[in-house]
């Protein structure tokens, strides 16, 4: 079960004509699709498209009622696969993922599929994850849309704009039988808005009848000679009736006056920000009227040259506004422009940054710049030459410290990762590679555990290079989220094969838990709809890895650091697979609270640890930190002229996950820690014999004080 | 191309000033979309168009987090919003953690012509700062004093505290901020509406609610923390002899200088806990030794750090002090409070103890203990006998009485190899002090400071004196030069810089290179 739940959101789902919805982006792209009457839907999770996964799963019972399929695919490669359900029948299909990691594992389907080519609309919904706050490498889908000949959507980033580009694009992929991607990016994904509703369709041709009445025609398998007139299809056919499409349908919007002497060309998610430069220099009003024509681009891929040349006509100069790089809508309109000979002149990059994220900042930069080349007499006064200097600010970039994301409180890889460094202390550095997960934060400080990272699953499989062994192994790490997607075959099946003599730990959360915690095979929960409970270690087994250690308790630095340990120096050359198995404490968390809260309060014994740091016995060296980094343990500034360094301190966050404890104990530290068990509800023989112990206790600690004298209390 | 027949005539001003642009950064768990929601549920309420965006994924995770929300002034039906805010054009910050204030004001969205800052005052340490053997703590005054010039307004509280002691959350506490600061022109119960409809905890979110409306509309907006005095309400406490030796050793400490009085008091207090009057006399001839010879400059900072880190000194953390501290009277109390235990419940407490041979024959007698020691095979053997982690149960009688009786062995310590190894180590410390004193005072005063790299227990406490003796060391080698204290006191803060001693290994290799 998912971190968040949207059971009551999915009430909304089922809004009918004329109601007004309002909420996330997420949730209208989801009603868009039942209301375009869609068949199947899958995807894989990740973000910022991991709560459309979330919703489709809450809305299981709705889709089942409409006739819609919904699966959670293994893999993105396993959703864009799926969409092969639209090439021989007219059923209407969506998946998604994150892009561009999503597309790049799916590239193979999606590439298979667009030389079949489609009957029923496909439809891609990508989060692209690019700008601040991404986890990922910063790069582009829009090449494989190029590369695969698909089309490429990217619509204003408003729910109605994006609710009309879902149905658009089922229509545009009927209409050139091509399967389309509707990029929305990471802050549209999670806008709010409202929009205006349609009822819900059922899809004409479900899954199930298509079961019933199979079809096959062999011009549509990517086989000599057919890929060939597959090729030739998408040039003389295909690409022809989505131009024709996109033009006669107005995919593209165009706003501002007719006759200007200049221009901008936008891509549909850049709008708004293009808009609010506009405004903040006087040049649209509130409402998005602007005083300079705009061609907005809500289909990117592909161009319709008419439309470009309309648009250019009459203009001296463009201005294209494209996120991201390298700059292919630019480069393509200036074909374009060449081709026809046209003494517009096209600015873009030039301008522009090539890389990074188009921020309110750079966007006001540029269109000044633009406008003070191209049109100064446009530019308000304060723009074209400004007199007020900024104010001076103190400088506070030596201060501020930076937060990267970190594993939560409680977390149960961090007791893993303190092993781990353990280990290295005692054996030296080793070669380590990382993977996709909450796990690859050990790469950071306090850990710095891990150099790469080469994709989802490929933790083991980079470090094939060192599979031979050595003085010493390799070791990777691997997520269960990981190791179902793609880990199984690519990273551990490669080590079987390859008689690898290096280490991988698995580390078994029991979720997809950096997505959002959502379930996968190994999962402990019972699913209603799906297959969990499926132990990684007899996976191992099955592909012949022979030397498996599980442990069931991460918690254990002492045996995690032993089993380590042992996996490094073993004679045993094959591969080595530690499973280490602890719940994510997130979810253990959201699961237990409710539970603990309701026993309690129902006069249960419940046991609610926790720990704390006596501070006079810390020294403040923070040895414990630099092996956990737990956002409850923190640092004190005692008022003692004495002390120069502050002390550990644990908040009232802590949850009692034990990890203090063991590495103090396992590492040698100190004896600061300690935990206390608060006992709820105690039984009556409990709660008597803790009286009577406290009582003898405060005799001796009495006993104590009129013997020794304690100046602390008196002093100054 | 679907062609929209819009046209607007230039007029030069900003046409999206009208729209309120709030912020909120926030550290990843603090509840800041909570917050969000919130405020988007009071905007929607009031009939305005409104528009939330936020950038979720890992950074949720303990990292640094932004929310950004966007109201349209009244009439307006169909704006056009920004999806993230734009330095210079935010109307209301507000930062849940200080840290993610001073992170605001660097990216420009805190300005003086329109912003007001709402902040929590409270720290979430960052990992960075955290893990730092020595004082890495980041300066939240330098964050306050720039909030003062760049907010027009600053409206500043510990959110988080406030909040807490209202049984709830963070952002119940900021969203009263927001409501009592009156920057968005809606009623408080417009917002005590929000709060209930979310339907979680409603009355502690409305308790924590109203104190953030209290907090920044209170005459005075930020009392400063009272300098806390240093325990000194609670009463002298132990035998009346004990006592009586007591106050004539305090009288001793007015013969001092004053600017010294007051740590030495301290200093004195400590190590007579430590062990006992005596070993407090001792430590005041050594500390009246310094003085005697303290020519006065600085303001007898030499009798100052010498009151203090000898006291450090003497008061040396081996297994007779953890234990005493372990089973202290006030301990129990101390946690009962902590925790939060109610009389009716239990609470049970574990200690974590890994004792290695070396701290067991620490406390054996100086002379066979130095034997042991000098003995692979015996130091092997205790090793194995005790050298194991303990989880000792100290609320039950077994447990308590073990740390108990260790806590009385203090009678027995002065006799010990430790006690020994670390009277010599003062003794070379405080002579080696003298020595640089007759020659370069300042150089003295920074070679008492370095006291400050030996703490911890076990392979810590082994890798800090390895670093005192590596500072020392490098240290000598500079003492002839007029800078030595200089270069004394960046080895220092070097070697506090990181655990395996890099900052200190590249300081140490600079000296090198100008001596040769």
């Amino acid at each position: 079960m998912a971190e968040r739940s949207f059971k009551r959101e999915v009430e909304d789902l089922k809004l009918g004509q004329g109601e007004v919805f309002t909420g996330e982006g997420i949730l209208a792209i989801t009603k868009a699709l039942l209301e375009a009457g869609v068949g199947y839907v899958g995807g894989y999770q990740g973000a910022p498209i991991s709560h459309l996964m979330d919703v489709l799963a809450d809305a299981e019972d709705l889709l089942g009622e409409l006739g819609v399929r919904y699966e959670a695919n293994a893999s993105e490669a396993a959703a864009a696969a799926m969409l092969a359900a639209s090439v021989h029948y007219p059923i209407r299909g969506a998946v998604t993922f994150k892009g561009p990691v999503g597309v790049n594992v799916a590239s193979d389907a999606l590439a298979n599929l667009s030389s079949s080519g489609v009957t029923g609309g496909a439809l891609i919904i990508v989060g692209e994850d690019y700008g601040e706050g991404s986890s990922i490498m910063q790069e582009r889908s829009h090449g494989f849309a190029m590369k695969s000949q698909f089309w490429l959507l990217d619509p204003r980033p408003n729910l109605p704009s994006i609710v009309k580009s879902v149905k658009d694009g089922f229509a545009l992929s009927e209409a050139s039988n091509t399967p389309v991607m509707l990029m929305v990016r990471i802050r549209s994904c999670h806008v709010t808005g409202q929009f205006t509703c349609e009822d819900n369709r059922r899809p004409s041709l479900t899954v199930r009848d298509a079961l019933s009445n199979p079809r096959s025609d062999w011009a549509r398998v990517v086989l000599p000679p057919m890929s060939y007139r597959q090729e030739i299809d998408k040039i003389e056919n295909r690409w022809p009736a989505a131009e024709n499409f996109i033009r006669d349908n107005g995919l593209n919007e165009v706003f501002g006056p007719d006759k200007a002497p200049l221009g901008l060309i936008v891509q549909g998610g850049m709008y708004n920000g293009v808009i609010r430069a506009l405004q903040r220099l006087g040049l649209a009003d509130i409402e998005g009227r602007s005083a300079i024509p705009i061609l907005c681009l809500n289909v990117t891929y592909p161009l319709v040259n008419s439309e470009m040349l309309d648009f250019a006509r009459g203009k001296d100069a463009l201005l294209v506004i494209e996120e991201g790089q390298p700059e292919f809508i630019e480069q393509n309109i200036a074909t374009f422009l060449n081709r026809a000979r046209s003494q517009t002149r096209l600015h873009g990059k030039d301008i522009f940054p090539m890389a990074g994220e188009y921020t309110g900042r750079v966007m006001m930069d540029a269109i000044t710049a633009f406008l003070r080349e191209a049109a100064p007499g446009l530019l308000p006064d304060q723009a074209r030459a400004p007199n007020s200097p900024p104010p001076d600010i103190p400088d506070l970039s030596k201060v501020v410290p930076i937060r990267p994301p970190g594993f939560c409180t409680g977390c149960p890889e961090r007791p893993i990762f303190a092993a781990m460094k353990l280990v290295e202390k005692e054996l030296g550095k080793h070669q380590i590679t990382g993977d996709i997960g909450c796990h690859l934060f050990a790469a950071l400080p306090p850990f710095e555990i891990g150099g790469s990272t080469m994709g989802y699953g490929l933790g083991p499989a980079s470090n094939a290079a060192f599979d031979g062994g050595g003085e010493k192994r390799a070791v990777s790490f691997l997520g269960d989220g990981g190791f179902w997607h793609n880990g199984l075959s690519s990273s551990i099946g490669n080590m079987v094969f390859n008689k690898s003599d290096s280490v991988a730990i698995i580390v078994d959360n029991y979720y997809s838990a950096a997505t959002g915690g959502q379930d996968v095979m190994s999962s402990r929960a019972a699913n209603p709809t799906k297959a969990t409970n499926n132990p990684i270690s007899k996976a191992l087994k099955g592909v012949g890895v022979d030397w498996v250690r599980q442990i069931d308790r991460t918690y254990d630095v002492g045996k995690m650091r032993d089993t380590i340990r042992e996996a490094l120096t073993t004679d045993y050359d094959g591969p080595k697979v530690i499973v280490a198995s602890s719940e994510c404490m997130l979810n253990r968390q959201r699961r237990e609270k409710p539970l603990r809260t309701q026993a309690i309060k129902e006069g249960r014994r419940v046991e609610a640890p926790r720990f704390g740091v006596d501070e006079d016995v810390c020294t403040g060296d923070h040895a414990c930190i630099r092996l956990s980094g737990c956002p409850s343990l923190s640092l004190k500034k005692l008022d003692d002229p004495l002390r120069d360094d502050p002390v550990a301190s644990i908040d009232q966050t802590c949850v009692g996950c034990g990890n203090c404890g063991e590495v103090a104990d396992a590492a040698v530290l100190c004896p600061s820690f300690y935990r206390a068990d608060v006992i709820h509800n105690p039984g009556r023989w409990e709660a008597w014999a803790d009286r009577l112990r406290r009582r003898v206790i405060g005799w001796l600690q009495a006993r104590r004080d009129a013997r020794v004298l304690d100046a602390t209390r008196g002093a100054a | 191309m679907t062609r929209a027949e819009t046209f607007f005539a230039a007029g030069g001003d900003d046409t999206a000033r009208a729209i309120t642009k709030l912020v909120i950064m926030a550290v990843g768990g603090q509840g800041g979309g909570v917050l969000t929601n919130w405020i988007e549920a009071v905007a929607r309420a009031q009939r305005r168009a409104v528009q939330a965006t936020s950038v979720a994924g890992v950074a949720q995770r303990t990292g640094a987090t932004i929310y950004y929300i966007e109201i349209a002034p009244e009439g307006t039906e169909h704006p056009v919003f920004s999806l993230a805010p734009s330095a210079g054009d935010v109307d209301v910050l507000i930062a849940a953690e200080c840290m993610e204030a001073g992170r605001a004001i660097q990216r420009g969205f805190v300005t003086p012509d329109r912003t007001v800052l709402i902040a929590s005052t409270h720290r979430a340490l960052a990992v960075s700062e955290k893990m730092v053997p020595g004082d890495g703590i980041a300066k939240a005054e330098e964050v306050i004093a720039a909030a003062e010039i760049a907010a027009q307004r600053f409206l500043a509280a510990d959110m988080e505290q406030l909040a807490v002691a209202n049984g709830s959350v963070i952002s119940a506490s900021l969203l009263g901020a927001l409501a009592g600061s009156g920057a968005l022109p809606f009623p408080v119960t417009a917002f005590e509406d929000a709060i209930r409809q979310s339907g979680k905890g409603v009355e502690a979110s409305l308790r924590a609610f109203r104190a953030g409306i209290a907090v920044v509309t209170a005459p005075v907006s930020v009392p400063a923390p009272a300098v806390k005095p240093a325990t000194a309400s609670a009463p002298l406490r132990g035998p009346a002899k004990a006592r009586a030796e007591w106050s004539a050793l305090v009288a001793r400490v007015d013969g001092l200088p004053e600017a010294a009085r007051d740590m030495a008091r301290r200093g004195l207090a400590k190590v007579v806990s430590f062990q006992d009057v005596a070993y407090g006399a001792e430590y005041l001839g050594h500390v009246e030794t310094i003085a005697a010879r303290d020519g006065g400059r600085d303001g007898h900072v030499l009798t100052v750090e010498a009151a203090k880190y000898i006291a450090n000194a003497m008061a040396y953390d081996d297994v007779i002090r953890v234990a005493a501290a372990k089973t202290q009277s006030a301990r129990l109390t101390r946690i009962d409070g902590e925790m939060g235990r109610k009389d009716e419940q239990v609470l049970q407490l574990t200690e974590f103890f890994h004792p290695r041979a070396e701290e067991i024959v620490g406390l054996f007698p100086a002379g066979l203990g130095a034997r042991v020691e000098a003995s692979p095979k015996w130091m092997a053997r205790i090793d194995r006998l005790f050298n194991r982690g303990r989880r000792i149960r100290t609320d039950r009688l077994r447990g308590f009485v073990m740390l108990y009786l260790v806590a009385g062995l203090r009678g027995w310590r002065r006799r010990t190899l430790r006690h020994r190894i670390e009277t010599d180590h003062l003794r070379a410390w405080l002579d080696q002090v003298e020595a640089y004193r007759a020659r370069n005072p300042e150089l003295a005063v920074e070679l008492l400071r370095c006291r400050r790299l030996i703490k911890g227990y076990s392979d810590t406490h082994a890798r800090g004196l390895s670093k005192f003796d590596r500072v020392l060391a490098g240290i000598d080698t500079v003492a002839h030069r007029e800078d030595a204290a200089d270069w004394a006191r960046r080895l220092r803060e070097a070697a506090l810089q990181d655990e395996e001693g890099k900052a200190l290994d590249g300081a140490l290799a600079t000296i090198r290179s100008f001596l040769n």
